[in-house]
């Protein structure tokens, strides 16, 4: 199975990194600060994204630690609802969130669309700011002492019954969230204004659509979580009472106006992934995807209808039983699309030539953990169980299984799968097999107890538990261990690639794609003369006959 | 190209629609006129209706600014369709969000 | 933006206006481009301001009559002011992007600098507003005071006109929820405003050198997109603040 290989990768004896591509183009601190070249904002993206990841896989690390023990041993209780507030806050609107769009999606959709850059440069640059300005808001936060009320900031806690650093964490998000609007709306202008000669929508790589997709999110979501956010600062320094029901307020308006936002969040999240994935399986299968326009149009449902669900969050807060049911029945519908994606990424492989590396590895991951992960939000979606389930560590588990199985797994697959035309170099393909095993298996180990500890009623965001849920808490701990080392492998190896790794030439995956036909890494025009699209997305056989045309010796 | 010439739905070299100030006129003062009529409707008892005259009123400015100032109605498609979208994502906050507050006083089943 | 910069290769190599940026293949597409970005921009506010406004019907759902007798405190006058004066700055503004489109420079600078002045006395008609609540104590967190809505006729201005009825405590203490969503919608507004005021000026000097009446109109037509929306906003505010009932 493991020799069995689409990679071709040029002669190395006599092959070079191509001497003009957008990484030597101009040299210095300034060319890399006032940047338009979506390629280089990506670089600066995939950087600090990583930095703040690992932020937030050390805060997971002290909290798994604290849970190894029923009692609140390693740190306070206070100190523990900070760790798993910060943890939340910066894996989900630090990570997450910009993870797949604002580093691969900058990189890539440009070329995928045959454009020689997004829409409006410098307001990606911007984006990039934002981000970093949100990030060390969020380092300083942390230093002087930080949040506990968890990440949803629940009123009226947040507002009313904490001494903690909840206003700089509002501003923090909320700079964070523009940096998110900015980066969906270049992408939004991109993908309808841009596209090169020939380049109708259903050419487009479907990577592009789920992109799209999560942009309209980004685009209609975020704000309604600025002005949340700006609502719950006013409350704590003015003390309006638009949250306080002393005052006439209602505290579940904050929740209708944060999971407003928060629901199609979690679709932000994991639409670029399923974009991925897409690429991903197809190239790996050798095979079209299948069911393109269903594919295509799950996305923009899974968008659309991502919308009208976000009360689910809400069931046990008091909303009326009529409103209740209505988010439930939407909340069904939802899963739909997502399965339909499913199913058809299965039937992409079915009789396709598959192999191994690495980005399939971690798709495989994605399609069997993504699929349990969705498949226990419907037991969330449902009213009745969701009464029980809901705040246990079913809950943890569930959202874990889609966003670290399935988002996380994308994310890496992604990477590894672009990393070639991202940097002209290979990484080490057993080393990196290794590190994707040993994920999943870390993984499962992490996260699998924890539907068991929910179903038996283990509450969530406790610093300590009843002594008999022990030993599947040492269980999850041992799991997130491993989970640790096969999170840091790929940093380290991806490091040293950098200067040791193959060249990997244009196209090592033989993809379909317009981002593979150019030079790796890419010019930062990224293409000299704007292409022409005369062949369909995932056309195995144009990619034949254009290896037909190729000259491969001289002479 | 004569520049002083133009028409209520003229382009110029670009194919761009320019929009006549007549029309701009006409529409600022219906919008003025609207106004004050707004001003009016609200010192009449209509009982529960005050407040559909009133959005209603406000909609129809609203929609005299979008299509004429906007140029909206001589927009492409596209525009007509993204703010479409904006007014309907805002409707499915309000009406939904209402929708929990409207039900909550039925009880329960 | 750092792309091929001022090398001998551009001169000749490909025509087109300097305004075009280069990753635009032409300058249909970079209007295209920008018009449309301008838009989902505009969404975005949308939906922004519409978190306030979710806020607003709930609450006056809740307490129609404290919102009805903090209505009543708003001057109608300089409401209705204001309102026209918006309106009539969205006209003006129109008028300068016709300006603009048609190559009239002397008319499209008179037109920004007649916005720049409508604008500037909304924001004053609103300081006069916000002034006079605060003299009152009806502005929320800061010695807000119920006395008006406990006892009416202490307030003899505004009872003389609406002969109000006293509010039960706890419904006189909810006014001041109405007098929050005033300040913050109508603040959050003016907010909008300045921005907007603010890149008024820059382009009144742009305008004078020109730049908008060579045919590059662009920034011209998305800045009016933008105000043209923060006066559908206030087409808004108006009637939901302002005139909720002014029948007695």
């Amino acid at each position: 199975m493991s020799t069995n290989t689409i990679v071709l990768l040029p002669d190395q004896s006599t092959a070079t990194i191509p001497k003009m591509n957008f990484l030597s183009k101009e040299n210095g601190l300034l060319s890399w600060l006032l940047t338009g070249d979506h390629k280089r904002i990506a670089t600066l993206y995939l950087i600090s994204i990583t930095f703040f990841f690992f932020i937030g896989g050390a805060l997971a690390g002290l909290i798994r630690l604290e849970l190894l023990t029923p009692q609140s041993d390693l740190v306070a209780t206070d100190t523990y609802n900070k760790l798993f507030t910060m943890h939340g806050v910066i894996m989900v609107f630090l990570f997450l969130v910009p993870s797949v769009p604002a580093t691969i999606g900058n990189f890539v959709i440009p070329m995928m669309v045959g454009a020689k850059d997004l829409a409006l440069p410098k307001i990606n640059l911007l984006s990039w700011y934002l981000y970093m300005g949100a990030g060390i808001m969020m380092i300083y936060t942390m230093a002087a002492g930080g949040v506990d009320t968890g990440w949803t900031f629940t009123t009226p806690l947040s507002t009313h019954y904490v001494n903690t650093h909840v206003i700089t964490t509002g501003l923090c998000v909320f700079i964070a969230g523009f940096s998110s609007i900015f980066t969906g709306l270049n992408f939004i202008v991109t993908i309808h204004k841009m596209r090169c000669p020939g380049m109708t929508w259903f050419r487009l790589p479907l990577f592009v659509w789920s992109n799209y997709a999560a942009s309209i999110l980004m685009v209609l979501g975020t704000p309604v979580l600025a002005i949340t956010l700006v609502l719950i600062i006013l409350e704590r320094t003015v003390g309006i009472g638009v949250f306080d029901p002393a005052k006439g307020g209602d505290p579940l308006l904050f929740q209708h106006l944060f999971w407003f936002y928060s629901h199609p969040a979690v679709y932000i999240m994991i639409l670029p992934g399923m974009g991925v994935i897409s690429e991903v399986v197809s190239t790996f299968s050798r095979k079209r995807v299948f069911g393109y326009t269903a594919v295509a149009f799950s996305s923009v449902a899974i968008a659309i209808f991502g919308f009208f669900v976000w009360a689910h969050h809400m069931f046990i807060m008091g909303i009326s039983n009529y409103s209740a049911l209505v988010f439930s029945l939407l909340t069904m519908l939802v899963a739909v699309p997502s399965a339909i994606k499913i199913f058809n990424w299965a039937f992409t492989l079915y009789k396709g030539s598959i192999t191994f590396e690495t980005p399939m590895l971690y798709s495989f991951g994605f399609m069997g953990l993504f699929t349990i992960g969705g498949m226990t939000g419907v037991f969330l979606g449902a009213t009745g169980t969701d009464i029980h389930l809901t705040e246990t560590y079913f809950i943890v588990a569930h959202f874990h299984f889609v966003m670290v199985g399935g988002m996380l797994m994308a994310f890496l697959s992604g990477i590894h799968f672009w990393w070639p035309k991202w940097t002209g170099r290979m990484y080490p393909e057993k080393l990196s097999q290794l590190a994707a095993l040993i994920t999943f298996i870390g993984f499962n180990f992490t996260f699998f107890p924890q539907f068991i500890l929910g179903t038996l009623g283990m509450p969530r965001r406790y610093a300590s538990y009843p002594p008999e849920f022990q030993v599947l808490n040492v269980f999850s701990t041992a799991g997130a261990s491993i989970l640790g080392v096969g999170y840091l492998l790929p940093i380290l190896y991806l490091t040293w690639s950098l200067k040791y790794g193959e060249i990997a030439g244009s196209n090592p995956w033989q993809a379909t794609g317009l981002e593979w036909q150019v030079q790796s890494p890419p010019l930062t025009e990224n293409f000299p003369q704007i292409p022409i699209m005369d062949h369909e997305a995932y056309d195995y056989e144009w990619l034949e006959r254009q290896k037909e045309k190729e000259v491969t010796s001289v002479g | 190209m004569d520049e002083r010439n133009v028409k209520s739905t003229a382009h110029n070299e670009r194919g761009m629609h320019i929009v006549s100030p007549k029309v701009y006129a006409a529409v600022g003062l219906s919008l003025l006129a609207l106004t004050a009529t707004t001003v009016a409707a609200s010192y009449v008892e209509m009982y529960v209706f005050n407040v559909v005259v009133a959005l209603g009123i406000a909609v129809i400015k609203m929609m005299l600014v979008v299509l004429f100032f906007m140029h909206v109605k001589y927009s492409p498609k596209l525009t007509k369709l993204t703010a479409a979208a904006g007014l309907f994502m805002f409707l499915v906050l309000v009406g939904m969000t209402l929708a929990d507050y409207f039900t909550r006083a039925w009880g329960r089943w | 933006m750092t792309q091929r910069g001022v090398e001998g290769a551009h001169q000749g190599a490909h025509e087109h206006p300097a305004y075009q940026r280069h990753h635009f293949e032409s300058v249909e597409q970079q209007f295209d481009a920008t018009n449309f970005a301008m838009w989902l921009f505009l969404l975005t506010e949308v939906m922004f301001f519409g978190g306030l406004f979710t806020a607003y019907l709930i609450l006056r759902n809740w307490y129609y009559p404290a919102f009805v007798e903090g209505s009543h405190q708003l001057n109608i006058g300089w409401g209705t002011a204001n309102t026209a004066v918006l309106i009539t700055s969205s006209f003006t503004l129109a008028m300068g992007v016709w300006c603009a489109q048609t190559r009239r420079k002397s008319g499209l600078v008179t037109f920004l600098i007649l916005t720049f002045v409508l604008g500037m006395v909304f924001l004053g008609i609103k300081g006069i507003e916000y002034h006079e609540k605060w003299v009152k104590h009806h502005v929320p967190g800061f010695h807000y005071s119920e006395a008006s809505f406990l006892n009416p006729a202490s307030d003899p201005e505004i009872y003389k006109e609406y002969h109000d009825k006293a509010l039960a405590p706890d419904m006189a203490a909810k006014t001041e929820l109405y007098f929050f969503l005033y300040f913050a919608m109508t603040g959050m507004h003016a907010l909008h405003m300045i921005v907007g005021i603010s890149i008024l000026v820059f382009m009144i000097f742009r305008a004078q050198a020109g730049a908008y009446t060579s045919g590059h109109v662009t920034f011209v037509e998305n800045f009016g997109l933008y105000w043209h929306f923060v006066d559908i906003i206030w087409i808004f505010l108006f009637p939901l603040l302002y005139l909720i009932s002014r029948h007695q």
